[in-house]
């Protein structure tokens, strides 16, 4: 499967049977999420086949994925923002009855979510676009997962966990283990060794647009598909003792809601995803960041999580997308100096491992995992002290991640604070103190030894558990 | 912006300008053959009324590349009221002209202000607020000029029809205009936060660019260059009067979707500006030397005007 000059997938010849769940991982831009539209049929592939159940040879691709009942959850969300959740499963719900239409596919939504997410709180009337964006996945997976005009035979879950908190993610693990056991296939893509081990009964491991492994899953242990992948972990001991050698200094920012900040420190934000960790962060950004005039001092800048609406310029290069935050910082005149401005982004490249051959290409011929170490570099490349980050490792592979651990630590280590949103618990433990939120409010402060997923996870559910 | 080119000729052909281009060498050839002799004449007179379209549509295009709902509706009435005040200002006075033209380019500076203000304070629609802005100028036009003609002073009358080697001064005065506009939108710094405002707003605030300051900007350049044209525009035929601006509501957004900017934003095109101006120039004089009546050129016009953004647009989805 080849895109222009890119070869996203060389060799992958793969078979999926009723009942398999299987576990498909790889660094960033390896071709996972491209094996898995060449599956679905949403991309054809260039050569090669590829074969459904009852597929029909005379139909396309994707027709005959979908009469044999393969369905997708992809990473990039795909909903309808403008229409609500029920408009939403009434899409891909093609045969369903005119008349009445709207009681159905509500009744059909609310199934089909208390079927995965139990206790989910999602009215199936809620515009999508209103929703937070853990809500909105849920809402997909649960659309994915739905009893349709067919049954779903394969479910594909490219990143489902990635924006969901750890409860969510566990009732999302439960029921991919039902839906295996009854019969059902899963592909599930993920960078969360812990996951895959837990739900797949085979490992695929990818590299470079190939299928290195296939085996059963008790042949891997976690050191070993970082192994295949081609990353190797850094040790993390070493980390550690980074992390206790750092002084603190004086307070940089503090928000009204009392979120704040010292020189140097790393703070991050807990909590159940949604729950307006976020919102603080947005909040906070918005009020120490000019709206009238530019500054080649910034106070503050902004890594996006959710990169379609927060970060990436869909027409730009991947050198402009890079550049933007600090244009008034390297130019210092009213004119872009190209030359420092091609030096820069060329020195990011380098440091964080962008996989391009040219960095003039569009910013979209990039994988996802590899778009958000372009807007990470965007916002660090700048000499701002505060850097606000909105759970900026949605799909970036493990060995990037470690990376860019060991590169927030460092640049902590020079004087810059960190606030950093997270959905995973491995995030929260890098932080030197973390605010918990709950229902848009600071539920708890943790510092040092406090920080465990035990704590975290008591002070989330705290109050619901005191309503009750 | 695509610095890969594998290939020159191909990289030529994928320029969404080439079309504007393309169009207007083919309807001038096509007026030349008709008209015999007077290909010379044909093209000094193009150049002349294309720089009032390009000078309004390099306004108009800025507003535009800011993102969809990015629309400037006020620019026929700035041009009038511009016009009006500032040839009244200058009552037929030589030593006034350049105080004249500082009062034109004020008035648009306050044009442009109160659009933006309309749209940022009150947070009306641009669509909305400059249309309704536009009655409050036209308004304001009405009651200074009184539906008097106020005559240009005799040197700038001279300025605006006149030309040296064959080039008018106007079409000089647009040229240089769209040079400007070229630098700024692509190598300067104002010129990327355009561009990201329009691809992505809440993205851009992110960023750290001065989101309301640009916008700011624009809008109130997209009345600068309006209010120069009027003032222009006045002095070339003779006078102001209260419908000088009309055709200019029209003129100025087919000129930058002709030209190959995407009317989505985000995305502009300089070159193509002064393509499209032409363009819709010769269209007209075309349909008029084939002796066709005012109802079939009308119908004709939109025609191809429809036909070649069908073509720009393909084209510019391909590239």
């Amino acid at each position: 499967m080849s895109f222009g000059p890119v070869h996203a997938l060389r060799a992958a010849s793969l078979t999926i049977s009723a009942g398999e769940c299987i576990g498909l991982v790889g660094h960033n831009g390896a071709g996972k999420s491209t094996l898995a539209n060449v599956i679905n049929g949403r991309l054809t592939q260039t050569q090669g086949a590829v074969r459904y159940r009852d597929g029909v040879g005379e139909l396309r691709n994707s027709q005959n994925a979908q009469n044999a009942g393969v369905r997708s959850v992809f990473q990039e969300l795909s909903l309808c923002p403008n229409l609500t959740v029920l408009e939403n499963l009434r899409i891909p719900y093609r045969t369903m009855p005119r008349k009445g239409w709207r009681r159905a596919a509500r009744q059909k939504m609310i199934d089909a979510l208390d079927l995965v997410f139990p206790g989910h709180g999602i009215r199936p009337g809620a515009t999508v676009g209103n929703l937070t964006i853990a809500e909105r996945q849920m809402v997909e997976i649960a659309i994915a997962f739905a009893d349709r005009d067919r049954e779903p035979s394969l479910v594909i879950l490219d990143e489902p966990t990635s924006s969901l908190d750890a409860a969510i993610a566990r009732q999302l693990l439960d029921h991919i283990k039902r839906f295996c056991a009854a019969g059902g296939a899963v592909l599930f893509i993920s960078h969360m060794m812990g996951e895959i081990f837990e739900v797949s009964t085979r490992i695929i491991i990818m590299k470079d647009g190939r299928i290195v492994d296939d085996q059963h899953a008790s042949a891997f242990t976690r050191s070993s598909i970082v192994d295949a992948m081609g990353h190797v972990a850094p040790d993390d001991d070493s980390a550690d003792t980074d992390q206790t050698a750092r002084t603190l200094g004086a307070e940089v920012v503090r928000s009204p809601n009392g979120l704040n900040a010292r020189a140097g420190e790393i703070v991050g934000l807990a909590g159940l995803a949604g729950h307006g960790q976020a919102e603080a962060l947005a909040q906070l950004y918005f009020d120490h960041a000019p709206k009238w005039k530019s500054t080649s001092e910034p106070d503050v800048v902004f890594v996006a999580g959710d990169r379609a609406r927060d970060g990436v310029m869909p027409l730009w290069s991947i050198l402009q997308n890079l550049s933007l935050t600090t244009l008034p910082e390297f130019s210092r005149k009213v004119m872009v100096d190209r030359g420092r401005e091609a030096g820069l982004v060329q020195s990011w490249q380098d440091r964080i491992g962008i996989r391009t051959d040219n960095l003039l290409n569009p910013i979209l011929s990039l994988s996802g995992g590899n778009q958000q170490k372009v807007l990470f570099a965007r916002a660090l490349a700048s000499s701002a002290p505060i850097v606000v980050m909105d759970d900026p490792m949605r799909g970036v592979d493990v060995g990037t991640k470690k990376e860019v651990y060991q590169m927030i630590r460092d640049e902590a280590a020079t004087g810059r604070s960190f606030l950093w949103y997270s959905t995973e618990t491995d995030e929260i433990l890098e932080c030197d103190r973390v605010f918990v939120f709950r229902a848009g409010h600071i539920a708890a402060e943790l510092t040092g030894d406090e920080i465990t997923e035990e704590n975290i996870l008591h002070a989330s559910f705290e109050m619901q558990e005191a309503a009750h | 912006m695509n610095d890969t080119r594998p290939n020159p000729i191909r990289a030529v052909l994928q320029k969404p300008w080439l079309w504007a281009y393309l169009a207007a060498g083919l309807t001038f050839a096509a007026t030349s053959l008709i008209a015999g002799s007077g290909a010379g004449s044909l093209f000094y007179a193009a150049l002349t009324f294309a720089s009032f379209s390009a000078i309004v549509g390099i306004g108009q295009m800025l507003v535009i590349t800011l993102g969809p709902g990015n629309i400037d509706l006020s620019i026929p009435a700035t041009m009038t009221l511009a016009a009006t005040l500032a040839l009244k200002f200058m009552d037929t006075q030589t030593a006034l002209i350049l105080p004249g033209l500082l009062v034109a380019i004020g008035v648009g500076i306050g044009c442009g202000v109160v659009n933006f203000l309309l749209i940022l304070l009150l947070r009306i629609p641009p669509i909305i607020a400059t249309l309704s802005a536009s009655f409050l100028y036209q308004s304001l036009a009405i009651w200074s000029n009184r539906g008097l003609r106020i005559k240009p002073p005799e040197p700038l009358a001279d300025f605006a029809t006149g030309g040296a080697l064959g080039i008018p001064n106007v079409a000089v005065v647009g040229i240089a205009l769209a040079i400007c506009a070229w630098l700024l939108l692509e190598r300067a710094i104002a010129g990327r936060w355009i561009s990201a405002i329009g691809q992505n707003l809440r993205a851009a605030r992110l960023s750290g660019v001065p989101v309301n300051a640009v916008r700011f900007g624009i809008y109130v350049n997209s009345a600068i260059c309006a209010a120069l044209t009027g003032f222009l525009l006045a002095s070339f035929s003779g006078g102001a009067n209260l419908n000088m601006g009309t055709e200019y509501m029209l003129m100025s957004i087919a000129v930058v979707v002709i030209g190959g900017s995407s009317i989505g934003g985000g995305n502009s095109n300089v070159p193509g500006i002064w393509g499209a101006a032409l363009f819709m120039f010769l269209i007209v004089s075309m349909l008029n030397s084939y002796g066709l009546g005012a109802g079939i050129r009308l119908i004709l016009t939109g025609l191809v005007i429809v036909g070649v953004v069908t073509l720009a647009s393909r084209k510019g989805y391909d590239a």
